[in-house]
């Protein structure tokens, strides 16, 4: 056995050394990120999305969804398809058609996320248990919420998800690493992961177009004018003047996202 | 990514299932990781002497696991290569952001642990291997510090209990949060619970103490030695008591939904009554609980009366039933929850992929690799107990009877 003398490496200093260095470096470092962050441009508290009552301060964009005109057409799923290159299988829009019952069952339904429309204006039940013959039905277009507290930014653990100055949210597909947790805390099922570009996705308001002073894809191609978008925050606008004059209603309110797509004429089995 | 075939309506999103095997097998493997040091901790900080021949191994458990705990999570990713952004660009308003800081803190205080436990059996080591080629590893190990005199010891232990406190809500925090994960989703009505963590943290430790019991009477018997009788008891016994507790809030959590009968119940029902049946009340509650319950029960309440060997065979089947429970909690919570759709109205098929990047197989090989790490630690530092354990022939000279410290002795023993 080699002998060993205490001033080999005196390792009380050791520890000592190290515990004291490694708390600072800790201690400062973590200072550091977080002033750094704290300074880095982020899309974060939004005092415009909150306010959508201050006429005036800037553009707010928002969407109406009129399910009283909605045909079930689906040239809006067709037409976001061909403009955002949604992958086959995904749906950043989708209409959902609901059939009601005399025996009180609802049979909800979205062949191909309504993309060729609804062949079967009135759906057969697989199972009938009453009369054949439905009693009522509409059509309900869905697309992201763009909810002012919105979970999916809440969740995003890099800070890939975030929302414009007009309230769009939308996803930097340069920082998603594509974990997902974003799809499962959107109550709406509006996102995915894109398996061509691993990161998530979801509608933008066509973002893109919007910017160039265009109207969504989907807004311009719906023949019914059942979707209306534009800026809340000019009281001239036409979705002002439409959000002045209907009653409105969001999905899932008790969740407390706040969505700033908005339904007119919504059916409580609606969800 | 599959497209399943659905029943019901299904939102169109939805058709797809987004986390699947690695994100099972992520709480599983970081639920061994804290129990397994929690075991080791009941040892070196609550004094349950009764731990003490497998506090070392208990620790090595947890070590090991913990090294792999990232990797169910690094593969499923999208981008993999961008996971380190959950460090630098963390966003504070995300419960995962706080993942990396939890987990390199735990690891950390875990490596430094470990490292203190061995650290003059790897000095004795390196002065006495009989494989020169060993000599330059054990000198890494021991990072340089080659000083074993009774100052460093104490040194080396009094940071040792101040780690060991640490660890102990560390490896809560690191496995307490992964419930915190799913609990607070509030989309979906099947995660959303402030129990989750609870019931995580609690299951975590059950698999923990599972996984070192069977690790322990089955590597024993294999080579042919004695298991302490008293280390079995007090296992099968800590086991015993964190599975009534914990299946005591699974069941809690259950009738709450059923009782409260919310709008989300319809669908929840239909889900465990359906595609969970199996799983749930076969696997977790009948298997995995009441068999468990009843038979660990049994050694608990007639304590010397149960022969050695039974105790051990009770120790092993339990044990391996515990593992199926608590695996099959973490599937009903992570697949269950996606199974039914948001929309309240439809279900998936799902099928467990085999192969592929996050198949079956792929989550085999993740979690054997703990075990590997554990045999190449077994080659070169004893598992068991001090370096006296260790093979003799392995070694040049005994090592030193060295007398123990006051009050700290059950950390170099
Ligand atoms: S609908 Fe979903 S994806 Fe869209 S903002 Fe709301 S939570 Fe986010
Ligand atoms: S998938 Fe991308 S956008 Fe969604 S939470 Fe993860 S990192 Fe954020």
């Amino acid at each position: 056995m080699s002998p060993i003398t205490p001033d080999d490496v005196t390792r009380r200093e050791f520890l000592e050394t190290v515990a004291k260095t490694g708390g600072q470096s800790f201690l400062f470092g973590s200072l550091f990120v977080n002033t750094a962050l704290l300074r880095l441009p982020q899309a974060g508290a939004d005092p415009k999305s909150r306010a959508e009552a201050e006429v005036g301060k800037g553009i707010v964009y928002g969407f109406v969804v009129d399910t009283t005109k909605c045909i079930g057409c689906g040239s809006c799923v067709r037409a976001c398809r061909a403009e955002n290159g949604v992958p086959e299988g995904y749906n950043r829009t989708w209409v959902e058609q609901y059939t009601f019952y005399p025996d009180g069952e609802v049979f909800v339904n979205s062949p191909n996320g309504g993309e060729n429309g609804f062949a079967d204006p009135a759906p057969t039940r697989n199972k009938p248990t009453g009369p054949e013959a439905p009693m009522r039905g509409f059509f309900v277009p869905k697309l992201c919420n763009h909810c002012i507290d919105t979970p999916c930014i809440q969740v995003c653990p890099v800070g890939a998800s975030f929302k414009t100055d007009e309230g769009v949210v939308l996803v930097d597909h340069e920082r998603c690493v594509g974990c997902g947790y974003c799809v499962q805390a959107c109550p709406f099922g509006s996102r995915y992961l894109n398996p061509e570009t691993g990161t998530a996705d979801k509608c933008t308001w066509c973002h893109h177009r919007v910017i160039k002073g265009l109207l969504p894809a989907c807004v311009v191609s719906c023949p019914a004018e059942a979707r209306i978008f534009g800026n809340v925050s000019d009281p001239e606008s036409t979705i002002s003047r439409i959000l002045a004059t209907n009653r409105v209603q969001v999905l899932k309110s008790f969740l407390g996202t706040r969505p700033r797509t908005r339904y007119i004429g919504l059916d409580s089995e609606v969800i | 990514m599959h497209h399943y075939i659905t029943e019901g309506y299904v939102l169109p999103n939805q058709a797809h299932i987004y986390w699947t095997t690695m994100i099972v097998l992520y709480p599983y493997i970081t639920g061994i990781v804290a129990g397994a040091f929690i075991i080791s901790s009941l040892h070196h900080v609550f004094d349950k002497d009764e731990l003490k021949p497998v506090s070392r191994f208990a620790m090595v458990m947890a070590f090991a696991f913990a090294l792999f705990a990232t990797l169910p999570l690094l593969n499923h990713l999208g981008h993999p290569e961008r996971a380190l952004n959950i460090m630098f660009t963390p966003n504070l308003t995300s419960a995962m952001a706080g993942f990396g800081f939890i987990y390199s803190t735990y690891l950390f205080i875990l490596a430094v642990e470990i490292w203190l436990v061995y650290r003059t059996d790897i000095v004795h080591l390196y002065q006495n291997t009989r494989f020169p080629a060993l000599k330059p590893v054990y000198w890494l190990l021991a990072l340089g510090v080659l000083d074993i005199s009774k100052e460093a010891e104490a040194v080396d232990r009094k940071v040792m209990i101040f780690l060991a406190s640490i660890g102990i809500p560390a490896a809560c925090g690191l496995h307490g949060y992964v419930g915190f994960i799913f609990g607070a989703i509030k989309a979906n009505p099947w995660w959303a619970s402030p129990l989750m963590p609870v019931i995580f943290l609690l299951s975590a430790i059950v698999s923990g103490v599972a996984m070192v019991m069977i690790c322990y009477i089955l590597i024993h018997w294999v080579k042919g030695k004695e298991t302490s009788y008293d280390c079995v008891h007090a296992l099968i016994e800590t086991a015993w008591y964190f599975l009534i507790i914990d299946v005591v809030l699974e069941l809690l959590e259950l009738v709450n939904h059923a009782y409260m009968a919310n709008e989300d119940w319809t669908i929840l029902k239909q889900l465990v009554t359906g595609k969970l049946f199996v799983s749930m009340f076969i696997i977790q509650i009948l298997l995995g609980s009441v068999i468990p319950f009843l038979a660990m029960g049994a050694v608990v309440v007639f304590k010397e009366k149960v022969p050695a060997m039974a105790r051990n065979v009770i120790g092993v089947v339990c044990g391996l039933l515990l593992l199926a429970q608590v695996g099959a909690m973490r599937w009903n919570v992570v697949m269950g929850g996606q199974m039914f759709s948001k929309s309240l109205r439809g279900f998936l098929n799902f099928e467990v992929d085999l192969y592929g990047r996050e198949g079956l197989y792929a989550g085999i090989v993740i979690f054997a690799l703990p075990f590997v790490v554990i045999f190449v630690f077994s080659r070169l530092l004893p598992l068991w107990g001090n370096v006296d354990t260790f093979p003799k022939e392995w070694m040049k000279e005994k090592p030193p009877v060295r007398q123990p410290l006051k009050g700290w002795s059950k950390f170099t023993s």
